[in-house]
């Protein structure tokens, strides 16, 4: 790329572009839109030129070119329409009419198609009677989505955005002449081909001939827009509002984080939103049974017994888990419900269970704990090193931007135990054993200083701890990495390497590094690599925690964890107490509260009493569910407030039926810090309630008054009170979100954290050494388990699971072992394995795959019929108590 | 000749590929060539196993081997018929020669008989146009054809007429 600028003149204006753009980039810049059907400006691929309804007239050129295709020079003379320009534009739509069925009448594109527009546009009246139409002919029980080639003009986007920006090629051209269609390999049905139903290529289909399976009735439908309710990316798409129901998603190139993308769960994930399983009506366990009850019975019960539990036995001896997967004013309330209507600080939330070493760690190191990066400058990173992160099935858009970059000629580094999406374009894979994450990062900071890859300057002037760390990692050469980890010693050294010479060196990370008993000591080491090479505080350069949840990021924020007020003001600092005891007209419990690996076993223990749990299935998600089970058991009070009766509302004293995000108004904070609002789209099924009114109507029952008459006027409070957050209001985020810290109205919200300062001073250099995995493999349990996420479900499944299609796709559980081990145990590909560990034991499909070295067995930990967290094992992170559920010792047998 | 397609297929699917070497897209319709030559026809398994070893999607395969008449993705018979339906054989009759071969024979165009003796295909112009009407079997010419020439000469080639079932 060259910065040289060229000056041309376009429809008689002065147009300066940069060299190697095309005329029709220059002219969008200008505002001046030329007619177009194959391009597609939002993606960053070459053009095919095919449609040629974008021609322009150059001057001194023999014939009109494709705008799309033809590049800038300089003292260029474009003209974008003429009454010649005009014909050649009519002949284009006039031959695409031909074969096209005059059904637009019943088209739910009508009013959004292109063709359509142009055809009105070019005044096109008559048919040109060239061909016979196109037969409807529709995929038949396509799950999510189908494709009608009468409708389809060939453009080739959908092929352009299958293979070259998603990288999956499901799709491509099939046949020739009129029998030309899109397709996948014939003979093979949508779910069990390579597509992974993005619908990527409905966003870009300029007619309807892609279009989802639920979205027939979407014309004319309300659009709210929102932010997506499952990962941490936080995508912002419309929903399509009919009849008091949500018919189909859809996405506008308007908004920083995703564009037009969105992965299969953001597109096709909302039919649980009117799922008949949803709570419609409180219930209170009567004679062992959940009975129906009056919102008043209920919650006059639960207040009830949280009084006389409170009188008895203190306020410590009540917990409540809040949710990361509702709003931020939900999470504040819970919080203050906690703190000041009850007493306690024993607040959490299933951070916990994810990303709470990312929130101690770089703490520790930089003084705050997320990502120090935007996602939008992903693609501008040279070297990305993604270690413990299955980044494009958890984090799809991320993933999408990942692959962005290595085709801008990023290298990318990958460590993982398995063969993931990633390693296909990977420039070096390190398939670590499970645990051993630290001896690899510390033999990589070995190679950067012993061969004077690291960054002097900014150890001297940005940094603390160096000596001390340096001793530790001197005692790491590469040769011993390699012997703990398993990969040879010469792929660290040229991990290190890329990684240390990198102008712009991003790391990625997810659960791989925070769920195991050293997961805040994964977090620092990965702090250090930075602080080495001083790939932190700058554009596109620094570690990149990905959330999981919507708004996991925002309930830590909002102060949903035990030992931090909103805002992570500590609550043991009197001073920070002071300030909320005032606003807030209580007094406050300065001893930090219990977490909810401390709240299991303290009810395990019958010293917790109550459990008051919002969106959150502890059963499911939590590590050795036959102990959480049980812990759960002995309380004297269980409240569970959910969407759906999941494991954990099954054995609730009383459950509350509560609103998905497509119900009621807020913000979630996604992974890159950003604040964005959610908004009501349709209402809640039932007596289903507003999580925030439930929380408000609680809180004046326990006799602390609250009234509140919107969320964003919790959000006002909220601000007020949280420095970093003053300067965030609904006003200012009701189109594009703004990201923390912004202190003030006037800020303009922080792309990427400690730039020229770390929010603690200096950088932190931590002295962290490898420890070995709590389980380890022997006789009896020969075979490493690990757990994580998939594509096509999240996390407990609750939802994703009651979405037709996505079940079509997964519809139960496996468990991938490499095809060597099975052969071993006699096994099959296909057939059922049991799986046993010192907790538990389930029984799973086997998936044979190289994807996994011999040794160790994956299983997702979506499925509550087998579910993987009754084997993985209840050790925790020293720091955080995250428990471990990378790793444990497993025994796999053939089942039937 | 022509190989069944099972699992024991594929370390010869394997064997052709890394015999040719192929790293990149830019050679798959010679080995698209070399495998139809192989197998007779280009198996679903054979083509799984090339986009797997090469990187190259599923559908895009298919688009080259949809694309080209050349490919067939379903066993081939012994012979190949291709009966000529250009200009001159078409004002000879070669619509009468095209029925008489699909009744003898019992399928249409682009089908195999079930004994896996004949696939039928027709085509534009073979180039004897001074012998119209024509076809081919395998790379022998046949014009100046009659209804009655043309069972006589499929049965030398084996051809049991349905005819008269």
């Amino acid at each position: 790329m060259s910065n040289k600028d060229v000056k041309l003149t376009i429809d008689s204006v002065e147009v300066t572009a940069p060299q190697g753009t095309t005329v029709f980039q220059a002219a969008r810049s200008a505002g001046i839109d030329i007619p177009h059907l194959c391009y597609e400006p939002e993606l960053d691929l070459s053009p095919t030129a095919a449609c040629r309804l974008c021609v322009v007239e150059v001057e001194g050129a023999a014939a009109p070119p494709a705008s799309c295709a033809c590049p800038v020079v300089e003292g260029m003379v474009v003209r974008t329409d003429s009454e010649a320009l005009r014909e050649i534009r009519q002949t284009v739509i006039e031959l695409l009419l031909s074969d096209h069925p005059h059904d637009c009448a019943t088209c739910d594109e009508f009013g959004q198609c292109k063709l359509e527009h142009y055809a009105y546009a070019l005044g096109i009246r008559e048919k040109c009677e060239a061909a016979d139409p196109v037969a409807v002919r529709c995929e038949p029980d396509a799950p999510m989505m189908g494709y009608d080639r009468s409708k389809c003009i060939l453009c080739g986007r959908c092929v352009a955005v299958c293979q070259n920006m998603q990288e999956v090629g499901a799709v491509d051209f099939q046949g020739r002449g009129f029998g030309t269609e899109i397709g996948i390999p014939p003979g093979v049905s949508r779910e069990d081909s390579e597509c992974e139903m993005c619908g990527n290529c409905i966003a870009v289909c300029p007619t309807g001939a892609v279009a989802g399976r639920r979205t027939v009735g979407i014309r004319g439908a309300a659009k709210v827009r929102t932010t997506c309710c499952y990962c941490g990316v936080g995508c912002q798409l419309d929903l399509n509002v009919r009849d008091g129901r949500v018919v189909g998603v859809t996405t506008t190139s308007d908004n920083p984080v995703n564009g037009k993308w969105l992965c299969v769960k953001g597109r096709f994930g909302y039919e649980f939103i009117d799922h008949p399983d949803r709570l419609t009506t409180p219930l209170i366990r009567r004679n062992g049974q959940l009975e129906p009850a009056t919102w008043d019975e209920a919650l006059g019960y639960v207040a009830s017994r949280l009084t006389e539990i409170k009188a008895a036995n203190g306020p410590d001896a009540i917990g409540l888990i809040s949710s990361s997967r509702c709003t931020n004013e939900e999470n504040y309330l819970v919080g203050k419900l906690a703190r000041a209507a009850i007493g306690t600080n024993n607040v959490d939330q299933c951070a916990r269970t994810c990303h709470a070493p990312t929130v101690a760690g770089l703490a520790i190191s930089f003084g705050s704990g997320a990502m120090t990066n935007s996602i939008g400058e992903i693609p501008d990173a040279d070297v990305l090193f993604v270690i413990g992160s299955n980044t494009t099935e958890a984090h799809p858009i991320v993933g999408l931007k990942i692959k962005q970059a290595v085709r801008n000629g990023a290298t990318l580094i990958v460590a993982d135990p398995r063969k993931i999406w990633l390693t296909n374009i990977a420039n070096i894979h390190l398939p670590i054993h499970p645990g051993t994450d630290l001896a690899l990062i510390n033999g990589m900071a070995h190679v950067i200083l012993s061969e004077g890859l690291a960054n002097a300057e900014f150890i001297k002037s940005r940094t603390e701890g160096f000596e001390e760390f340096a001793k530790i990692v001197e005692q790491w050469p590469p040769e011993r990495a390699a012997e703990v980890c398993g990969v040879p010693a010469e792929d660290i050294r040229r991990a290190a390497r890329e990684y240390a010479r990198a102008d712009r060196g991003a790391i990625f990370y997810t659960l791989g590094i925070t769920e195991h008993t050293c997961g805040t000591y994964n977090v620092m080491g990965l702090a250090n690599l930075t602080l080495l090479t001083g790939h932190v505080g700058k554009e596109s350069s620094g570690v990149n925690p990905l959330r999981g949840q919507n708004n996991v990021q925002g309930a830590c924020d909002m102060g949903a964890l035990p030992d931090v007020l909103p805002g992570y003001q500590k609550v043991a600092v009197e001073e920070n107490r002071r300030k909320f005891e005032d606003a807030w007209n209580v007094t406050l419990s300065n001893t930090p509260g219990m977490t909810i690996t401390d709240m299991l076993e303290a009810a395990y223990d019958e010293n917790l009493k109550a459990l008051y749990i919002m969106g959150e299935d502890p059963v499911m998600s939590e590590a050795h569910a036959g102990f959480v089970r049980e812990a759960l058991g002995r309380l004297d009070l269980l409240v569970v407030q959910e969407i759906f009766l999941n494991e954990t509302a099954k054995i609730a004293d009383v459950v509350l039926p509560a609103s998905c995000f497509a119900e009621k108004d807020g913000t979630f904070t996604n992974t890159e810090r950003r604040v964005q609002r959610i908004r009501k789209a349709v209402e809640a099924p039932g007596e289903a309630r507003e999580d925030w009114k439930i929380l408000v109507d609680l809180m004046n029952r326990l006799g602390y008054p609250a009234d509140y008459s919107s969320p964003a006027e919790i959000w006002s409070e909220f601000a007020s009170l949280s420095p970093i957050f003053a300067g965030i209001n609904y006003s200012r985020i009701e189109k594009v979100g703004l990201q923390w810290p912004c202190p003030s109205l006037d800020h303009p919200g922080t792309k990427f954290l400690h730039s020229g300062r770390f929010t603690r001073g200096l950088g932190k250099f931590s002295v962290v050494e490898h420890s070995s995995p709590s389980e380890v493999t022997d006789n009896d349990y020969p075979l490493v388990l690990s757990t994580g996420r998939t594509l096509y479900h999240y996390n407990v499944g609750t939802m994703t699971r009651r979405v037709h299609g996505l079940d079509k796709k997964s519809p139960e559980n496996y468990v991938e072992i490499n095809p060597r081990d099975l052969e071993k145990l006699g096994g099959q590909d296909g057939r059922m394995l049991r799986v046993t560990t010192r907790r538990g034991s389930i029984v799973a499909r086997a998936v044979a795959t190289r994807k996994i070295r011999p040794g160790m067995v994956w299983m997702p930990m979506h499925f509550a019929e087998s579910s993987a967290n009754e084997l993985t094992v209840d050790a925790y992170d020293n720091i955080t108590r995250t428990a471990e559920f990378k790793v444990a010792a497993a025994r796999v047998e053939v089942a039937w | 000749m022509v190989e069944s397609i099972t699992n024991e297929c594929v370390p010869d699917v394997l064997a052709v590929i890394d015999e040719m070497n192929v790293s990149s897209e830019s050679n798959l319709i010679a080995v698209l060539q070399d495998m139809q030559e192989h197998f007779g026809y280009l198996p679903p398994a054979a083509l799984q196993e090339i986009s797997s070893r090469i990187h190259i999607p599923l559908a895009r395969i298919y688009g080259v081997v949809t694309f080209y008449a050349q490919f067939h993705t379903e066993p081939r018979g012994r012979h190949t018929i291709r009966c000529c339906r250009g200009t001159a054989c078409h004002v000879e009759g070669a619509g009468r020669v095209l029925r008489t071969i699909e009744k003898e024979l019992g399928i249409s165009d682009g089908e195999t008989t079930p004994d896996g003796l004949f696939s039928l295909e027709t085509l534009g112009c073979i180039g004897i146009c001074f012998l119209a009407p024509a076809m081919m079997i395998d790379d022998q010419y046949f014009g100046n054809l009659t209804t009655q020439r043309v069972g006589s000469i499929l049965r030398t080639y084996g051809a049991r007429s349905c005819l008269h079932e």
